[in-house]
């Protein structure tokens, strides 16, 4: 951490070896990790992995039992909660309270004041093309109204860090990708953005850098491309026209074929060179072939499999 | 700080401005009046069925003088009783007959006359002829004793009981005769006013917290607001529109009643007949004014400078200490309603003893039962206010405020550290076990 601080600017978020519990359950264990400087983090895991758990301390709704969790460098406190926004996963609004009124107060218990708050909400109304609805009631509003209504005010106080629980969970198509792009947009301004999920495609899509979490633990960490370079296990896929040799069936095992194509699994000592080399002397039309990387998904319960083989399908038994 | 009051003003304004509570305000002033108009309106219908009674007066006690009363006639005859019974049923001229019995011995105790008719004997009519029978009786037994009218008068004495101070501090009146029904009077108000307010205005905090829970609302707050200023907060500010309220009531209530009094105006004869047989009839007016002005006198007696003050302490301890307990049951609930509602018991269950306890100690104010309860902080606040009129010891006032207060300010710590946990808590209802152990737990 010491040459952090002197090498670079220090991580928004910082958590270090931190651990929390209810009663017995231990909630979150021993978590270590930080946000790297300009990517998306994902944090995965199934559903009671302890992402909200970790969530909750992040954003200093509860404290760690042990460990520490920095901001930018200083020690989590009360301030932060300005500067940081967060979209629960249970999420709602007052439904009796007008759209406006309702989103000047969350601003101005973010510390904006009243000025700058109804300023901020009446630009953010209008960019989501709500800003006829500042004197409705949130009760009046349709559903995917009343979800732009949460994300603006989440980020109406323009936090250094935004925390979104299950963003998408509920969204329709059409609001899902409007936020989507607000987020990268966000992103690419310079905030920084905590995504937690359980769906492995949605973190493929935004995400660079991903922390998995399982049972309280941190179990696998680092970007996306990487992680999923290291468990590439020597699948190609080839794009082909006309008929294969014979010899390759003999020689490599062909799994999944199709009819444009075939996966191909190395074996051990094989190279993908060997097998290029096979396919253009047997005169193949070749379309494409390109090496096969493993989904999120497969990563995530070939690791969580191989720390406790008996948990074949993390997600199937978790959401049951 | 700031975040205490914006969540204060919140809790306020979208309570103050709801459609349910101005109505209320409005209406209930309103639902009074209404109220006083119909049981005027029953009261003073009483009996309109004229009742004609023929009297048989064999022992001649009335010398045939009989003074009728509203729709109730008399008449004399000295037919023969068969007869006046055969005709009953062809002469309306009557409905009823009474037959007085000569009177044998002056000294009897017991006097029974007889009353024929086949509609049942009316409440009213009863009283009437009680009433006439014994002045009668009382009249011809003196005559026949030979009495003197004077004397006997002179028998009857109303006994008054002037209680005076020992110890009297200069300017005072060491007169406290009427001190005694004014200190229940105003106990009375004092600790029902407590009571009701602990139980609308606690509620209210309750559903407060579990309509935050149930919107989701609140985890997005808590990430903002720290648990136990938006649990302060919404206290402090549902006391506000309880306040509110309370106030508008006091100005409405008896402007809504003035106004009903003067467009319906109040009956001098239905007056005098709700009176009737009540002691207040025999009040001779000045008797009356002396009343008034001791009960003025009382009340200006009255020590304002301690009451008023530590009632609002009482007032607000007690308010602040239930709401916090409402808080956090409210916490504890679970989506489910319904399945909580065992749970608001455990708060409820002190009020109402405490409640009862407040009617026996207007009785007794300083019997041991009232003065202990005064120390118990769960009861202090609805049972010291119904005992401040009576002038208890300072070192009670003290020592229980002191109690009270202190209490107060640990259970609205208590209850943040159940609310805190609760809220999140999503689901099913926390049980008591659940909430003991939130109790204890770090967050």
């Amino acid at each position: 951490m010491v040459q952090n601080h002197i090498l670079m600017t220090p991580p928004i978020i910082a958590v270090n070896n931190v651990r929390k519990a209810y009663g017995e359950k231990v909630a979150v264990n021993d978590v270590t990790f930080a946000m790297p400087p300009d990517a998306i983090l994902g944090l995965l895991g199934p559903n009671g992995a302890g992402k909200t758990s970790l969530i909750r301390m992040i954003t200093t709704i509860t404290a760690p039992d042990s460990g520490h969790i920095e901001f930018n460098g200083q020690p989590l406190s009360g301030f932060h909660p300005t500067q940081i926004g967060y979209l629960p996963e249970e999420r709602g609004l007052y439904k009796k309270m007008y759209v406006g009124e309702h989103l000047l107060y969350l601003a101005r218990l973010k510390g904006m004041d009243k000025k700058e708050a109804t300023t901020a909400a009446k630009e953010w109304l209008a960019k989501f093309g709500l800003e006829n609805h500042w004197d409705k009631k949130v009760e009046e509003l349709s559903k995917g109204m009343q979800q732009q209504v949460q994300f603006i005010a989440t980020v109406i106080h323009n936090p250094k860090l935004l925390i979104l629980d299950e963003p998408f969970s509920g969204l329709d198509p059409v609001n899902a990708t409007r936020m989507r792009q607000e987020i990268l947009r966000l992103h690419a301004e310079g905030t920084g953005v905590i995504f937690s999920t359980h769906r492995m495609e949605q973190v493929e899509e935004l995400c660079e850098y991903i922390v998995l979490i399982n049972q309280g633990a941190n179990i696998l960490e680092g970007k996306v491309a990487d992680i999923r370079r290291r468990f590439q296990d020597d699948k190609f896929h080839l794009e082909y026209e006309g008929d294969l040799p014979a010899v390759l069936k003999e020689r490599y095992e062909i799994i999944n074929p199709t009819p444009s194509g075939v996966d191909i699994q190395l074996r051990d000592g094989q190279k993908a060179n060997d097998l290029l080399r096979l396919l253009l002397d047997a005169d193949v039309h070749i379309i494409g072939f390109q090496e096969l990387l493993p989904s999120l998904n497969e990563v995530f319960i070939k690791q969580v499999t191989q720390l406790d083989p008996t948990n074949t399908n993390p997600f199937d038994t978790q959401e049951a | 700080m700031k975040n205490l009051w914006l969540v204060i003003q919140r809790e306020y304004l979208t309570r103050v401005r709801r459609k349910s509570f101005i109505l209320a305000t409005l209406l209930m002033p309103l639902g009074m009046a209404v109220f006083v108009v119909v049981v005027q309106f029953i009261f003073s219908y009483g009996n309109d069925e004229q009742q004609r009674i023929v009297v048989v007066d064999e022992a001649n006690i009335f010398n045939n003088t009989l003074p009728d009363s509203k729709n109730i006639y008399f008449k004399f005859r000295s037919d023969p009783l068969d007869e006046l019974k055969a005709n009953m049923a062809t002469d309306s001229s009557y409905n009823a007959i009474l037959v007085v019995p000569s009177v044998t011995n002056p000294r009897l105790k017991n006097f029974r006359v007889e009353y024929f008719s086949d509609d049942p004997l009316a409440l009213d009519t009863e009283l009437a002829i009680n009433r006439r029978v014994e002045k009668a009786m009382r009249k011809y037994k003196t005559t026949a004793l030979e009495l003197d009218a004077k004397a006997i008068a002179a028998l009857e004495t109303e006994v008054s009981i002037k209680t005076r101070k020992i110890t009297v501090e200069e300017g005072e009146d060491d007169d406290t005769s009427m001190a005694g029904i004014i200190g229940a009077g105003l106990g009375s108000v004092m600790g029902f006013l407590m009571y009701i307010s602990i139980f609308v205005y606690g509620m209210m905090v309750m559903r407060s917290v579990m309509e935050e829970k149930m919107n989701r609302i609140v985890e997005v707050v808590i990430s903002s607001v720290k648990p136990t200023t938006l649990l302060l907060g919404k206290i402090i500010g549902v006391g506000g529109v309880g306040l509110t309220q309370v106030l508008a009531w006091m100005i409405l209530i008896p402007g809504v009643l003035f106004v009903v009094s003067l467009i319906f105006g109040f009956d001098p004869e239905t007056a005098e007949q709700l009176q009737a047989g009540s002691a207040a009839s025999q009040v001779d007016p000045d008797e009356l004014q002396s009343i008034v002005e001791k009960t003025l006198a009382g009340l200006d007696e009255m020590n304002w400078w301690v009451i008023i003050p530590s009632f609002l302490l009482y007032f607000l301890c007690g308010y602040f200490m239930y709401a916090a307990m409402f808080a956090a049951i409210g916490s504890a609930m679970g989506d489910d309603m319904g399945e909580g509602q065992s749970l608001t018991l455990i708060v409820m269950i002190p009020v109402i003893l405490g409640f009862y306890i407040m009617m026996a100690a207007l009785q007794a104010p300083n019997s041991s039962l009232a003065v202990g309860s005064s120390f118990v902080p769960l009861f202090a606040p609805i049972v010291m206010p119904a005992r401040l009129p009576f002038g208890p010891p300072a070192w009670q006032i003290i020592g229980s405020l002191f109690i009270t207060i202190a209490f107060s300010g640990f259970m609205v710590w208590l209850a943040g550290r159940i609310y805190r946990v609760g809220i999140l808590n999503y689901g099913k209802k926390g049980s008591l076990k659940d909430m003991g152990r939130w109790l204890f737990s770090k967050y």
